[in-house]
């Protein structure tokens, strides 16, 4: 889908001794921006597995399902490879089950809650419209491990937009109603995408390299939809340096609360 | 991954076996034919096929209380899978672990596709699936009643797994051998994911059996709250079973309530042995004459009361449905007002391009 960022310091970086400065792509730099693409994941898996029994039609029950899977899939994948670079004997649990919510490195967008089906479709073409670049641009970069994933996540990402992207164009050119809360949904997501490609130069992909792609998938659909993108300045951020909005203490005491109850016990 | 002090790979007790050998002799009924076609007296041609145990066909002529009865039974087979997910559903985001939450999340999206499945199998009677829904919401057809019964601990998951899905199993094998085809089909598809349901239920519980106190205890308590209303889920015992007799007959059912409730105990009573859990049953013990083991029946006084929509969480496992349906109304409205849009536009693109 796009032209591999080959931003590929990191690997470099990787075999010169840790040195005290967070020079761009350290270790330290690197944990941080795998742990925000898990957390983006596990967040959004999270909300979308409140949906199971809450969907529209049965299928949807069924789709829902299993993008939800296929991003607990990529987080799983991700907080396991962010724990083993910590090197603090975190394993995939311990980084989702034990950590506060000032720890999560998330974006805004993905712990905003679900609202009706047209908030959940905004959401998810939004976030699909940024982890497909990502993961293609990931696939083809120095670390092997995030090659891997990238090279996986990619395919069920692309999959992601496509369904999202249909039930835009379905409920934007729909009915009046359909049309109004769909436009009133992509009004009220919208600002949270700024987030998502805020420049990084440090990681190993510069999100504000998928600008492009992000504003070429996103404006089609919208277009086709018969919806605008509103005009605003407002652009809300911080979810990468730990600082959420109300939402996310919530989702974390429900993800959280039967795992933190047991302190050592497996499962 | 799992433990090596299980009993056997299959916890089903030797069923999927049993699936396996009706996968096969469906196979063989397919390649022997039927003989015959149904001429001028289809009835006569409808017995014959039954007898013969091959299988009818939607297109085939067949006795309207066959139809409806069948109807009815996938119907409500269809409704429970759809129902079930939710005492599931309720435990996703708790998932005390991502691996546990991995699992369960594919295990009630699995659901949702057996219920569509058999909505599906429930249409090639000539019903539609709007039809049926519209029947269960309004509360005119039936789900299993377990369901109706709360998920109020983790260890839920894993004896519903265990017990609910186990007893599932034990009820539904043989109807991979219905006289029905599609129904039949269904059946075998059905029951081997529902095998691999029940074992990883096992699994759940076994880890907390041997996990720390308070997890054992969870373990039990689950497995006190869930025996008896799985053993019901065979339904009322055969001397009170009213449509057991013609189904017998029309080898849509193969074995009496009771029977298969006898085969559930029978086969549960080592696993549990092996999972160090105990069965809520003090008269629980080995027959040597017959060569099944005595239990406590359930209270089929409770059965009936959950039946007729008293239990614990009949209201609220319908209130849930009818929300989710009513909620997505106007989504289903969206989609089918574009797809006429689209289909408008196509329409009009022909047409221009033959004026051309």
């Amino acid at each position: 889908m796009t032209a591999h960022a080959e931003q590929t310091t990191p690997l470099a970086v990787q075999a010169t001794p840790p040195t005290r400065q967070a020079a761009p792509g350290t270790v330290t730099n690197r944990v941080g921006f795998v742990l925000g693409l898990a957390d983006d994941a596990l967040v959004a898996a999270q909300r979308l597995a409140q949906w199971c029994t809450h969907g529209p039609e049965m299928e949807e029950d069924i789709a829902l399902s299993n993008i939800a899977l296929d991003q607990l899939g990529a987080a799983r994948l991700l907080l396991t490879y962010a724990g083993e670079m910590e090197g603090a004997g975190r394993d995939e649990d311990a980084l989702a089950y034990q950590r506060d919510d000032r720890e999560f490195r998330n974006c805004l967008l993905v712990e905003l809650p679900n609202g009706d089906f047209a908030v959940t479709m905004a959401k998810l073409l939004f976030l699909a419209a940024y982890q497909v670049p990502l993961y293609t641009a990931l696939a083809g970069c120095g670390d092997e491990r995030l090659a891997a994933i990238g090279a996986k996540a990619r395919k069920e990402s692309a999959y992601h937009l496509d369904h999202a992207s249909l039930w835009v164009r379905r409920l934007g050119d729909g009915t009046d109603e359909s049309h109004r809360r769909m436009q009133a949904a992509v009004d009220e997501v919208w600002p949270y995408t700024h987030e998502l490609l805020a420049p990084d130069p440090t990681a190993p992909v510069d999100p504000a390299t998928l600008r492009v792609d992000f504003d070429s998938a996103v404006s089609g659909v919208l277009a086709e939809a018969t919806l605008t993108v509103p005009e605003t300045s407002w652009t809300p951020d911080g979810g990468r340096n730990g600082v959420h909005t109300e939402h996310l203490s919530y989702l974390l005491a429900e993800l959280q609360v039967l795992h933190r109850a047991h302190p050592g016990a497996s499962w | 991954m799992y433990g090596n002090d299980f009993p056997a790979d299959d916890t089903s007790g030797g069923l999927l076996g049993e699936v396996e050998a009706a996968e096969t002799a469906l196979r063989e009924a397919a390649e022997r034919g039927r003989r015959g076609a149904a001429g001028v007296n289809p009835a006569a041609y409808f017995a014959e096929v039954i007898a013969a145990d091959q299988k009818v066909e939607p297109r085939d002529w067949m006795p309207e209380a066959y139809r409806a009865t069948l109807i009815r039974q996938i119907a409500q087979h269809a409704h429970s899978e759809i129902i079930g997910m939710q005492p599931e559903g309720n435990w996703i985001t708790r998932a005390p672990s991502l691996r546990r939450k991995a699992i369960l999340l594919a295990k009630v999206q699995d659901e949702a596709g057996h219920g569509l499945y058999l909505y599906a199998a429930a249409e090639t009677l000539g019903v539609s699936r709007d039809e049926l829904v519209d029947l269960l919401l309004a509360g005119r057809q039936k789900y299993s009643s377990i369901f109706n019964y709360p998920t109020l601990s983790w260890a839920d998951m894993g004896t519903i797994g265990w017990l609910v899905d186990g007893a599932a199993i034990v009820n539904q094998v043989p109807l991979c051998r219905c006289s029905y085809g599609p129904y039949a089909r269904a059946m075998i598809r059905i029951c081997k994911e529902e095998s691999f349901h029940q074992r990883q239920g096992y699994e759940i519980l076994h880890t907390l059996a041997h996990g720390t106190p308070a997890q054992r205890e969870m373990a039990q308590d689950s497995v006190n709250r869930w025996w008896y209303p799985s053993l019901a889920m065979f339904g009322p015992p055969d001397t009170d079973s009213t449509h057991s007799a013609q189904s017998m007959d029309w080898k849509i059912k193969r074995f009496s309530n009771d029977e298969l409730r006898q085969r559930f105990v029978d086969m549960c009573v080592g696993q549990a042995e092996v999972l160090g859990l105990a069965l809520p049953d003090p008269a629980l013990c080995w027959n040597e004459e017959r060569g099944a083991y005595d239990f406590t029946q359930p209270d089929y006084g409770e059965l009936m009361q959950v039946i007729k929509g008293a239990g614990p969480c009949n209201r609220q496992r319908m209130e849930h449905r009818r929300r989710a349906h009513r909620e997505g109304a106007w989504v289903r409205a969206a989609a089918a007002a574009y797809a006429a849009k689209q289909a408008n536009q196509k329409e009009q693109a022909n047409q221009k391009e033959k004026a051309a």
